[in-house]
């Protein structure tokens, strides 16, 4: 079988499944497990905003939950002064794209390396959490929305059809958007990836060097990646703000953009799905874990319970031992025990390199 | 006046603070390449380290100042073992599996002494200046950065063993070509910059208590220092503490302290985009 | 009287200390093919650095075709038409060399008329046969192919090879003197080589470069048979 009708299957495999969620959760399941579903479909498009910008495009942002965030923030303060949603969805994707434009311009044009640009990024996110974390009182607002520091924001009214205000989404029709987002990013991320763009982000992460000596501007390629990604996750952030109808500041924090690379992480760097599987596993893990362990008893089950302990083993662990990640590991065996096709001479867009 | 001669002294203990939290991880950056993002966690075992020890009956001094630089600067040769040397030159990933030694470190701590916050009365007593009082312990604080700073330089700089580092760091197959073992050289090195972490994180339990997420409050602004030091590890760390605590404080005077530790971060992120590769690469070339 | 294709004025580079360029005035017509030769160290491959804008000259000015590019960025110098094969092969190791050529290609085309020019240059560096190979995985004669491929595949005007025949079985060497004179037929190009049979097939005008300088410029067997030059090589001139 050719590496591009595999190609083809695989879409249509994820079209299938994505398609079967889709239809079939809300019929099998309750709606309190349809609920946390839906968190996962949310979080899964965020862990694909970072797959994009560093899997693929090899930029090392350790903040990108503070795009998250401001998606999430933006939402909640556009819908207190505006009252309909159309404009506040749009500005959760603006501003933090707007941001990652400035933060990025500043980065990449300033030349500054791999590893400070994680730094950087790390301290921004970290700015916006104390920031906001200390706006609780009365006098902390942007026009009627407070910002409520280290409270949060409740009571975040929901996405209404577009200009109908009072056409508001419930329950279940927010698992239908957070899933059909996801579907929606997923093919829409495979479409750019293999579009002249998204081989040319992949080839400036290879070898850098090599793609300007051919005469494309790595500066902008990087900054429009960041900026993608940026919009990608502050979607993610509306729609986080809109399935809690709440928000705080610790979406901002540590803990946060620890995770998200966790999710890349332990999925696969340079895949897609590897960091939806990765997210909605550890996401899952986690709450299951959480369960089991009451607050207050000692022992085995405490530990299990422990998220921090168990996240910081697994990373350990994957780092030393599956650097890779889950998709690409299983891939590589795949391929290594299927490869002896002769070399076919290329006739048209390459396909091995497209991405999973 | 008293306020100028207040306002020095906590501009003063800003720096000095900060000079201490960030030397450790200087000395494994500067040296080693290696960025520890359980930096902060170092710090958090240090405070407890000391708290435990001195609950045990050691009087404050010993547990701040021996009991806890031994028992992280152990921990942190444990952890060269068994995480950071399969990670040389993978500065990434080394960035990686010391933020999951992070979470790890902080879920463990959890674990074993809970999440509520552990005080230490500062001790010293306070004194006068003027209208105002201030805490002394502020002065003793001050005092250890001095020594550290200045024994750090001594050590790298008139000993065997500081010369036998600088030189493995340098060119590990030239050292190992002399007889040096390059891994033993990286574990102590490793280790002694843990030692330091540990010191600093007790000498400062006292004024801020010690909880288990505490490190997250440090780990961001020793490593800006670090980085906006550059590559002499002393007078770099020197140089980006007087600048970043001395911001941090002021700002902090003139608005609230929120908006201080902003603006130290604002800084750095200048700093960095106008002196990409520190302080020490463009000022006091060359020192240690 | 156009502008030649290239030419630097009072070129220089300096690292801290260390002058490893220094005052080089240098002129190449359209389609000229130069040999630059000269020790390990004498600022050949820092010139060429500087030339394609991954060094800025610390002195002097690089210009093409009449326009000043010194200290202009990479990206701007290779679409200006200037193309280099590097010292140490710069190729994407993660992908086939199809897709290598793939993104050399589509930088000025698109669709069908990309693929095309892909399957021609595949033929052109006769690697046809390994199209869909990872280039990581290639041996070091194959993946400078892959290279010399890549960077003909923007079309530049000036072409930078700098050692393009080290590591290189007799056989491939033939062949890189053949794809030489093709490529001469309507580029210019500066060669940097050690392998004095190599330059003898190629060269009519040969540069010697010395610790930094120009040392000579002349016919090929002026230099070949030039004491000085003998002696630069030998190390006689420390002594001299």
């Amino acid at each position: 079988m050719s590496a591009r009708s595999l190609n083809l299957l695989g879409l249509g495999l994820a079209a299938l499944v994505g398609i079967a969620v889709l239809v079939l959760t809300p019929q099998l399941f309750d709606l309190d497990v349809v609920l946390n579903i839906t968190v996962y479909m949310i979080m899964a498009v965020l862990a694909l905003s970072l797959a994009l910008v560093w899997g693929f495009g090899g930029i090392l942002c350790f903040g990108q939950s503070a795009f998250f965030g401001l998606g999430a923030y933006t939402y909640a303060i556009a819908m207190f002064n505006i009252g309909e949603s159309t404009a506040p969805l749009l500005l959760a994707i603006l501003v933090p794209a707007a941001f990652a434009a400035l933060l990025g311009y500043f980065m990449f044009y300033g030349r500054i390396s791999d590893v400070y640009l994680g730094v950087i990024t790390l301290t921004v996110t970290l700015i916006l959490f104390n920031s906001i974390n200390s706006t609780a009182g009365p006098e902390f607002h942007i026009g009627s929305a407070r910002l409520g520091g280290f409270n949060g924001i409740p009571g975040i009214p929901s996405l209404n059809v577009p200009f109908f205000k009072d056409w508001q989404i419930d329950l279940e029709g927010m698992f239908y958007l957070s899933t059909g987002s996801l579907i929606l990013t997923y093919f829409g991320l495979r479409a750019l990836l293999a579009s002249h763009f998204g081989r040319t982000i992949v080839g400036i992460r290879e070898n850098e060097q090599r793609a300007q000596l051919l005469g494309y501007d790595p500066r902008a390629y990087k900054l429009a990646t960041f900026t993608i990604g940026a919009a990608l996750a502050g979607y993610a952030g509306c729609l986080f703000a809109n399935w809690g109808n709440f928000v705080s500041p610790t979406i901002f924090g540590l803990a946060q953009s620890a995770q998200i690379i966790i999710w890349v992480i332990v999925g696969g760097r340079g895949t897609l799905i590897g960091p939806i599987l990765g997210c909605v596993g550890i996401q899952w893990l986690t709450a299951a874990l959480g369960a089991n362990a009451p607050s207050g008893t000692g022992g085995w089950q405490a530990l299990l319970g422990n998220v921090p302990l168990i996240l910081g083993a697994i990373l350990i662990g994957f780092v030393l031992l599956v650097p890779k990640g889950f998709v690409p590991t299983i891939a590589g065996l795949g391929s290594a025990l299927g490869r002896s096709r002769p070399g076919a001479a290329v006739a048209g867009r390459p396909q091995e390199a497209a991405p999973r | 006046m008293d306020l100028v001669a207040l306002l020095a002294i906590q501009v003063l203990y800003a720096i000095a603070s900060l000079a201490l939290m960030s030397v450790g991880l200087a000395i494994i950056f500067g040296m080693m390449k290696v960025i520890n993002l359980a930096h902060g966690e170092f710090l958090m075992l240090g405070g407890y380290a000391a708290i435990q020890a001195n609950r045990l009956g050691l009087s404050i001094w010993i547990a701040m100042l021996i009991v806890a630089p031994l028992v992280v600067g152990a921990i942190g040769v444990i952890v060269e073992r068994t995480i950071i040397r399969w990670l040389y030159g993978r500065m990434i990933d080394t960035m990686l599996a010391t933020w999951g030694l992070s979470l790890f470190l902080v879920g463990l701590t959890t674990a074993v002494f809970g999440n509520t916050t552990v005080g230490l009365s500062a001790p010293l007593g306070s004194f006068e200046i003027g209208q105002y009082r201030t805490s002394a312990y502020t002065l003793f604080v001050i005092a250890v950065a001095i020594v550290v700073l200045g024994g750090v330089l001594a050590v790298l700089r008139f000993t065997r063993l500081g010369l036998i580092a600088r030189g493995t760091m340098q060119n590990a197959n030239m050292a190992a070509a002399l007889g040096v073992n390059p891994s033993r050289v990286y574990s102590i090195t490793f280790g002694a910059g843990a030692a330091l972490t540990g010191l600093a994180g007790a000498v400062i339990a006292p004024v801020s208590g010690v909880f288990p997420t505490i490190g997250a409050a440090y780990v961001a602004k020793s490593f800006i220092t670090v980085i906006g030091g550059g590559a002499s590890m002393v007078t770099g760390t020197a140089a980006a503490s007087t600048l970043f605590g001395a911001v941090n404080q002021l700002a902090t005077y003139v608005t609230t302290p929120v908006f201080g530790e902003v603006a130290l971060l604002a800084a750095a992120i200048v700093l960095i985009r106008v002196l990409p590769q520190g302080i020490t690469a463009r000022f006091f070339r060359g020192s240690l | 009287m156009s502008s030649p294709l290239l030419e630097t004025r009072g070129l220089g580079m300096r690292f801290g200390g260390v002058q490893a360029v220094r005052d080089v005035n240098f002129t190449l017509e359209e389609r000229e093919l130069r040999c630059l030769i000269g020790p390990n160290g004498a600022g050949k491959s820092t010139f060429f650095k500087m030339l394609t804008g991954q060094l800025k000259p610390t002195s002097g000015a690089v210009l093409f075709r009449g326009q000043d590019v010194t200290g202009a960025e990479p990206h701007e110098i290779a679409r200006r038409g200037v193309g280099i094969k590097t010292q140490v092969p710069s190729v994407f190791d993660g992908l086939t060399v199809g897709e290598n050529l793939w993104l050399a290609v589509t930088r000025t085309r698109r669709g069908a008329s990309a693929r095309a020019a892909v399957d021609a240059m595949l033929e052109r560096v006769g690697l046809t046969a390994i199209a869909s190979r990872l280039v990581g995985q290639l041996a070091h004669g194959q993946r400078q192919w892959v290279e010399l491929g890549v960077v003909l595949s923007t079309d530049p005007d000036l072409v930078l090879l700098d050692e393009p025949a080290a590591g290189m079985t007799d056989q491939e060497v033939m062949r890189t003197v053949e794809l030489v004179r093709d490529i001469n037929r309507t580029k210019a190009l500066i060669v940097v080589e050690h392998d004095m049979q190599f330059i003898r097939m190629i060269a009519s005008k040969v540069t010697v470069f010395n610790q930094g300088a120009i040392l000579m410029e002349d016919d090929v067997e002026v230099i070949m048979h030039s004491p000085v030059v003998r002696d630069i090589y030998l190390g006689k001139q420390a002594a001299a």
